[in-house]
């Protein structure tokens, strides 16, 4: 347990060092939002065995074993350790009022929510945001480099990548202490975010003539509702 | 005379009371087909236990005629749309709604404690192109946004797209059909998703024995 702190360490460097050979195979592809097509596809690969074989039926057994209550005070709780950043990037990306609520939800759940084990706050009538600094990139004006598929991390574009090291380097429960705890609560968070993902396993495996570019679409579409806050703007579909 | 009177009254009523059902608000519309469908699965255990071809069929009575499969395919396939001749066309939208149904239907039948909330909906008495916003909500999880984008055609709204989460159910195809249409034409294209329906019909008929 202790030894995943340095493990996490090295993925990053690791990822660093991929980060590179990305960079150096740029070839002019067919798909221009997706230059590391090649190397995506073998990452994708390796992310199925995985998922398959470790990360999923963990996954299902706890979907299976805790009840609903359980499982709903675990979202919950993640959700409040992470508030104070969404507020930081709301205020980031200039909606202060947004920010607002945040800092609210945060000391409601915190206190009336016991420790964030449930949602008072939307309760109240105060909605809950998704933010990260992957969205406020997108909004200071950064490009999104291109999509890349992380082993582990699964689907992120260049940009969402940086963000996603700013996001965890500030990720309060890393400071859980002690490291047995923190640990723990990693992999908890980890185990609840891919059971919530269970649901549309069986949709995309469905619906997908390519899996990998349905995700990989997919993603695209959902990362852009996101940094527009639910309300993009259309795209051209002419035909 | 008195009857014929009647009748005329009877006519212009009729008349008058038409355009305003075929011009019911598109958010109505959405609502009351959700309510309906939904109500059907609380009730149904089969669809409970995960018939496939009974919620397939529930789908296609009560949600199908409100959609425009043409314009949904044309949206899917985008550029090459035009490419495509009018059998060509059929085909296509025929394999793509078989296609459709049988994945979202399945995901109905996973439908348990949710509830779907509608947003609030403006659209000015002239618009023929619209979005109506919900939300369906499940505990212990963030809501799922749905949007459904409605056109007025023939005096009938219909749905052409459906987006959950952000993510549009029909142009999420784009670039897959793109790589068929590439690798083997529009027949190509066809060719592979009436190959997907047929796996997948034999997959749920053998679950569906169990």
């Amino acid at each position: 347990m202790r030894r995943m702190e340095p493990l996490i360490r090295r993925t990053l460097g690791a990822l660093l060092v991929a980060c590179s050979v990305v960079a150096g195979n740029l070839v002019a592809e067919e798909n221009p939002r997706d230059p590391y097509e090649g190397f995506n596809r073998s990452m994708f690969a390796v992310n199925e065995v995985v998922d398959k074989y470790a990360a999923k039926p963990v996954a299902q057994a706890y979907d299976s074993v805790a009840p609903l209550p359980v499982k709903a005070a675990v979202g919950n709780f993640f959700g409040n350790t992470g508030e104070l950043w969404v507020g930081v990037n709301s205020a980031l990306q200039g909606k202060f009022a947004d920010a607002g609520i945040d800092i609210g939800r945060l000391l409601i759940n915190s206190t009336i929510g016991i420790f964030g084990l449930f949602d008072v706050a939307s309760e109240l009538g105060l909605e809950r945001h998704d933010e990260d600094f992957g969205q406020t990139l997108a909004v200071w004006g950064v490009g999104d480099g291109g999509f890349v598929f992380w082993p582990g991390l699964g689907p992120r574009t260049v940009r969402d990548t940086a963000g996603w090291g700013v996001d965890y380097a500030v990720d309060p429960v890393r400071f859980f202490d002690p490291t047995g705890v923190r640990d723990g609560a990693m992999i908890v968070r980890f185990v609840d975010i891919r059971a919530s993902l269970l649901p549309s396993d069986k949709v995309v495996e469905e619906a997908a003539l390519d899996k990998y570019a349905y995700i990989r679409d997919a993603y695209l579409q959902r990362r852009r509702n996101q940094i527009y806050d639910g309300r993009p703007p259309r795209q051209d579909d002419d035909y | 005379m008195h009857k014929m009177k009647k009748l005329i009254a009877l006519a212009a009523v009729a008349c008058l009371s038409l355009p305003a059902f075929a011009q019911q608000p598109p958010n109505d519309l959405v609502q009351q087909v959700t309510e309906e469908v939904l109500e059907i699965i609380r009730k149904d255990r089969d669809i409970q236990n995960g018939s496939t071809s009974k919620v397939i069929e529930l789908v296609d009575k009560k949600v199908l005629p409100h959609f425009n499969f043409t314009r949904m395919t044309a949206l899917a396939v985008g550029k090459d749309w035009r490419k495509a001749t009018p059998p060509q066309q059929q085909q296509l939208a025929g394999e793509f709604k078989t296609l459709l149904v049988r994945t979202y239907a399945n995901a109905l039948t996973g439908y348990r404690n949710q509830k779907v909330v509608y947003k609030p909906f403006k659209m000015k008495p002239d618009e023929t192109d619209v979005l109506v916003r919900t939300e369906v909500q499940q505990p212990g999880n963030k809501p799922i946004q749905l949007d459904y984008s409605l056109e007025l055609k023939d005096g009938a709204w219909k749905v052409y797209d459906v987006t959950v989460a952000g993510i549009s159910l029909v142009t999420n195809y784009r670039d897959q059909f793109g790589q068929e249409v590439r690798n083997g034409g529009i027949d190509g294209l066809v060719a592979s998703i009436a190959a997907k329906n047929r796996s997948l019909e034999a997959s749920q008929a053998k679950a569906e024995k169990k």
